[in-house]
């Protein structure tokens, strides 16, 4: 009996639905750092470790531009990591090419993600050659103004319900000495306060000629000017936050020390952190007000190929564990991101979620800068946004020449 | 110190040559051979991944016309020629005061040579608190009354490289001053002597007759400083990521940026091939002089 | 520390009790007025941001918040300190800089040992058994000391992928071997150009060989720039970062690059006071190694680096 017992043991445990025959270690890279991040990569960890593995963690400071470099000279070196987040985008297209990266195609169909996977782009976008690449973990936008409702209601101002408004607002912001809008100077952040511009005030037509069509002719036209003359506005704005993370600057707003900011989604987590409540401490605008048209990609997972069958069982093991029902609905909770399934309860999301659900669901979707252009030319244009942003002498023309110009040679 | 070579077997000092085999190895294939094959895939248009598809002088077309590798190569230019001025005559000027026979020696050379021992990113991080106009000196001279006193670098895209700049000889100088003084020590107590009984004040001495005696340290010293300089990437990171704006980007991380973070592989390559093409201008006919031309050291 | 305990002779002049310098002077003359506070000035400049960082890493965030960067801590806590060590966070990692420190050791120990163990041959090679082509070879080598790290990061991803041990610890070692051998190669050359001929000569006389001149003549004598090559070494390797970054996995990462995590990932506010508990926290080894051995440091330079 005593023999017996443990054997029955290892056979009830092998034939577990999770429980691997052997625990492999996975080491898993990311860049989730900031406070509310660490907490919800803690959530994807204690469930893949409950399915008898080890979660060896790969953090990685300094956000996506430090991270991407290490991550694919690591995969192109040989060296790679078991299982890596990434946002999609053209940057991972040539390593899937170079067939580094696992086809999960198998997972998918066995899982019936294509059912629960809502949008479908998103699964479109790590597609190649009608196999899936990754799995997509959350859904986050970047079209959002977000503002700090007490610094206006206690100065007697209305909070704004546009980009005009808060522009117009700014003189007596800064007469009260609060910075209008708070901007962290890393590279990404002035991008995205830039191409938040241009979607929202220039509207959807004018992105997607901008950045699809590569149309340079038009990119050098009056619209994309209007959108210059805004990013003047934004320049003066942020003037006085010398900030560098996007999280402090999402301090600055809890703080009152700015007024708003211009940053994806996944902001609210630190809002909420700070015990503000979002919809009534923190107003929301997306599309800036203007044009209610988001992003809706996300943050993905992928799995460099791996021969070691420990290691696939254990890639195995954390694809599913992202797409299960739980963790989806408390990962994004506390990332303060939209969960990637259709099917899962969202009634503790906030009132800006709902707002974005809303969005997507009515079809107001519009691709990520990420994918429409190679990283390459998204480096050229945040090389010119960080340089116009920060330098007061660079005249608005000039700069809509310089971004023509690089519209005229993107791919 | 020669030793002449004599007309030699093919087997002569063959021990020296084998264990010489991985400094040649290491000169062929790495120095040569991966710069060389840098050189080569610069003219392709490589992504991601090294291609070799040939696109011409495509690469450095663009890379001539892109603001910020111009906002990098002034930067490094600024930096590196005020680097080098400056952290010779101070650390000049540290070595000929210590070296007045004065009291605590030890004790100033250890102060003036401890920031070398830390790393460049240390420096930076440390800098960067002090210069932060909401932290540090500023902060502290305003709270003594100067309201008006403005010491903010690091947010003005004119002074930023100034700023690093005071991070940079920070950390570098003592090096300077340690090399300096060696080669203080190394020069003949006669001199002085021959210099006083001419009546030559001691400034004079300095200049023209120690100075010129010192060329071998003075070689060793441009060539630290220099390798130094153009390898200048830390310290960018850790003290103000390229920031404000552009305004302090340098050609390192122009590259480190071009090939992992826009995935560009070829204009990264492009630009260093530039950076190759400044430094052999500088020190082929130095190198020359110095290890080529003659056979003694 | 007193100047009278060290008894060395390689110098040509007794170090540093007999320095050199204009003279004569007097004690308190207005000369040495002069020099003294132009040191004091100076000496401020060099020790202000270690003094900061000090006093920051014993206070509380809320002195921080209110106080003046540069008064002391009215409360001491080695709060700080324990934290930066041990339960600070990078994503999920809370332990510290501990881990980074012992992987930097891992690091830098064999490291050393294998760059100065070739680079100390190369010299010895091209200083006394010059064979034709030596150099070309040196040559190339210094002008790689020039050479831009970038150029060649790529290439030596491919070649360490080739061999097969990207991302491990010897592949790493591997990288700090070969981009040290430069610099240390120039100082073993310049100094074993200075061994009086004759000696070499005697020991070819009596049939010794090139190892056996090496080992016991030549080693031996190089006492002086094998310290300043340990030095060199040590704090290059401890303190580098885009070797670290580039040729290891997160767990085997340096403290540099740890620190460098720490110091970004921001969880809430800044906190200063771990911040430069962490940042002294990953200097302390090469801090150490000066303040201990700084003196045989400039001795041993004035013995090589001299010497052109």
């Amino acid at each position: 009996m005593q023999k017996v017992c443990p054997m029955l043991l290892g056979l009830a445990m092998a034939a577990g639905p999770f429980h691997a025959a052997q625990a492999a270690d996975l080491e898993v890279t990311h860049w989730w750092t900031a406070g509310a991040e660490a907490a919800a990569i803690r959530v994807i960890a204690e469930a893949f470790e409950k399915t008898g593995h080890n979660w060896i963690d790969g953090a990685i400071a300094g956000a996506g531009g430090v991270a991407r470099p290490l991550i694919s000279s690591r995969i192109t070196g040989g060296d790679p990591m078991g299982a890596t987040q990434f946002t999609h985008s053209n940057a991972m297209n040539e390593l899937i090419e170079a067939g580094y990266i696992r086809d999960v195609t198998a997972l998918a169909d066995a899982g019936g993600w294509r059912e629960v996977i809502f949008p479908p782009s998103l699964l479109d976008s790590c597609t190649s050659e009608s196999k899936l690449y990754c799995v997509p973990s959350n859904i986050h936008s970047q079209q959002w103004l977000w503002l700090n409702t007490s610094v206006f209601l206690d100065n007697g101002l209305a909070v704004p319900t546009n980009w005009p408004e808060f522009v117009a607002a700014a003189p007596k912001l800064r007469e009260l000495g609060i910075v209008p809008l708070a901007q962290g100077r890393q590279a990404w952040q002035q991008q995205v306060t830039f191409n938040v511009l241009m979607v929202g005030l220039g509207g959807p037509e004018t992105y997607l000629r901008v950045y699809r069509d590569h149309d340079a002719e038009f990119a050098a036209g009056p619209e994309v000017a209007e959108v210059f003359a805004a990013a003047v506005h934004a320049r003066d704005m942020m003037v006085g936050s010398n900030v560098q993370e996007w999280n402090l600057a999402a301090r600055m707003v809890t703080d009152g020390a700015a007024a708003g900011q211009i940053m994806g989604d996944w902001v609210q987590g630190e809002f909420e952190q700070a015990g503000k409540v979002i919809g009534t401490d923190i107003a929301c605008l997306p599309g800036l007000g203007v044009h209610e048209y988001i992003t809706a990609t996300g943050d993905a997972f992928f799995f460099p190929v791996s021969s070691d069958a420990g290691t696939v069982e254990a890639q195995d093991a954390l694809a599913n564990v992202l797409l299960s029902p739980e963790v989806q609905v408390e990962f994004n909770r506390a990332k303060g991101a939209l969960p990637v399934r259709s099917d899962v309860d969202i009634s503790g999301v906030s009132p800006c979620m709902k707002r974005g659900l809303e969005i997507l669901s009515s079809g107001n979707v519009i691709e990520s800068v990420n994918t429409l252009v190679s990283p390459d030319t998204l480096g050229r244009v945040t090389d010119l946004v960080v340089e116009f942003f920060s330098d007061t002498s660079f005249t608005p023309e000039e700069a809509q020449e310089e971004f023509a110009k690089i519209i005229a040679t993107a791919d | 110190m020669a030793h002449t070579v004599r007309p030699s077997r093919l087997l002569k000092n063959l021990n020296a040559k084998i264990a010489a085999v991985p400094m040649m190895l290491t000169a062929v294939v790495v120095f040569f051979g991966f710069t060389l094959w840098t050189v080569i895939f610069s003219f392709t248009n490589s992504r991601m991944l090294p291609r070799s598809e040939w696109v011409g002088f495509e690469q450095y077309e663009r890379l001539w016309s892109t603001r910020r590798w111009l906002v990098s190569i002034e930067n490094l230019a600024i930096y590196g020629f005020l680097m080098l001025v400056l952290s010779l005559v101070l650390g000049f000027l540290l070595a000929a005061l210590l070296d007045q026979r004065i009291r605590f020696e030890d004790g100033f050379r250890t102060i003036f040579l401890y920031p070398y021992a830390v790393s460049f990113i240390v420096t930076g991080l440390v800098w960067q608190w002090l210069l932060d106009p909401e932290y540090g000196l500023q902060k502290a001279v305003r709270s003594l009354g100067f309201t008006s006193f403005t010491l903010d670098p690091l947010y003005d895209p004119n002074l930023v490289i100034y700023g690093v700049l005071i991070a940079g000889l920070w950390h570098g100088s003592g090096l300077v001053m340690c090399l300096m003084l060696a080669g203080l020590r190394g020069i003949d107590e006669d001199v002085w002597k021959a210099s006083r009984v001419d009546g030559i004040p001691a400034w004079k001495t300095y200049l023209f007759i120690v100075i010129p005696m010192m060329r071998p340290v003075l070689v060793t010293t441009l060539v630290l400083v220099t390798a130094g300089i153009i390898k200048l990437y830390d310290l960018i990171i850790a003290q103000t990521g390229g920031g404000p704006g552009i305004a302090s980007e340098v050609p390192a991380k122009f590259v480190f940026d071009a090939m992992f973070v826009s995935q560009n592989l070829a204009q990264g390559f492009a630009a260093s091939t530039m950076m190759l093409v400044a430094v052999i201008f500088v020190i082929i006919p130095w190198a020359y002089l110095e290890f080529g031309g003659k056979k003694n050291g | 520390m007193a100047d009278a305990t060290f008894t060395h002779t390689t110098p040509r002049r007794i170090w540093p009790a007999d320095a050199a310098g204009p003279r004569p002077r007097k004690r308190f003359s207005q000369r040495n007025i002069i020099i003294y506070s132009l040191l004091a000035v100076l000496a401020l400049y060099y020790l202000l941001p270690l003094y900061v960082m000090m006093v920051t890493s014993l206070k509380g965030m809320p002195e921080i918040a209110l106080g003046n960067i540069f008064a002391p801590p009215t409360e001491i806590t080695f709060e700080p300190w324990v934290k930066a060590w041990s339960t600070v966070c990078t994503g999920l990692n809370c332990d510290g800089l501990s881990r980074g420190f012992w992987n930097s050791v891992k690091i830098t120990v064999p490291s050393v040992f294998f760059s100065i163990a070739i680079a100390s041959v190369n010299g010895y090679a091209l200083s006394l058994w010059r064979f034709k082509g030596a150099n070309v070879f040196f040559t190339i080598l210094i002008i790689g000391a020039f050479i831009p790290y970038q150029v060649m990061i790529y290439p030596m991803v491919i070649l360490l992928r080739e061999i097969g041990i990207y991302g491990d610890l010897s592949g790493l070692v591997l990288v700090h071997t070969i981009f040290g051998m430069p610099i240390l190669t120039l100082l073993f050359r310049n100094y074993f150009s200075s061994v009086p001929e004759e000696l070499f000569k005697a020991a070819r006389v009596d049939g010794a060989g090139f190892w056996a001149i090496y080992f016991r003549i030549m080693l031996p004598m190089a006492l002086p720039i094998l310290v300043v090559a340990v030095i060199l070494q040590t704090t290059a390797i401890w303190n580098d970062f885009l070797f670290g970054v580039i040729f290891s996995r997160p767990t085997n990462y340096p403290m540099t690059v740890q620190l460098n995590n720490i110091v970004n990932s921001v969880q809430g506010v800044k906190e200063y006071n771990v911040n430069m508990a962490a940042t002294l926290l990953s200097a302390l080894v090469p801090l150490t190694i000066y303040l201990i051995s700084g003196k045989l440091f400039v001795r041993g330079i004035a013995a090589g680096a001299v010497k052109g």
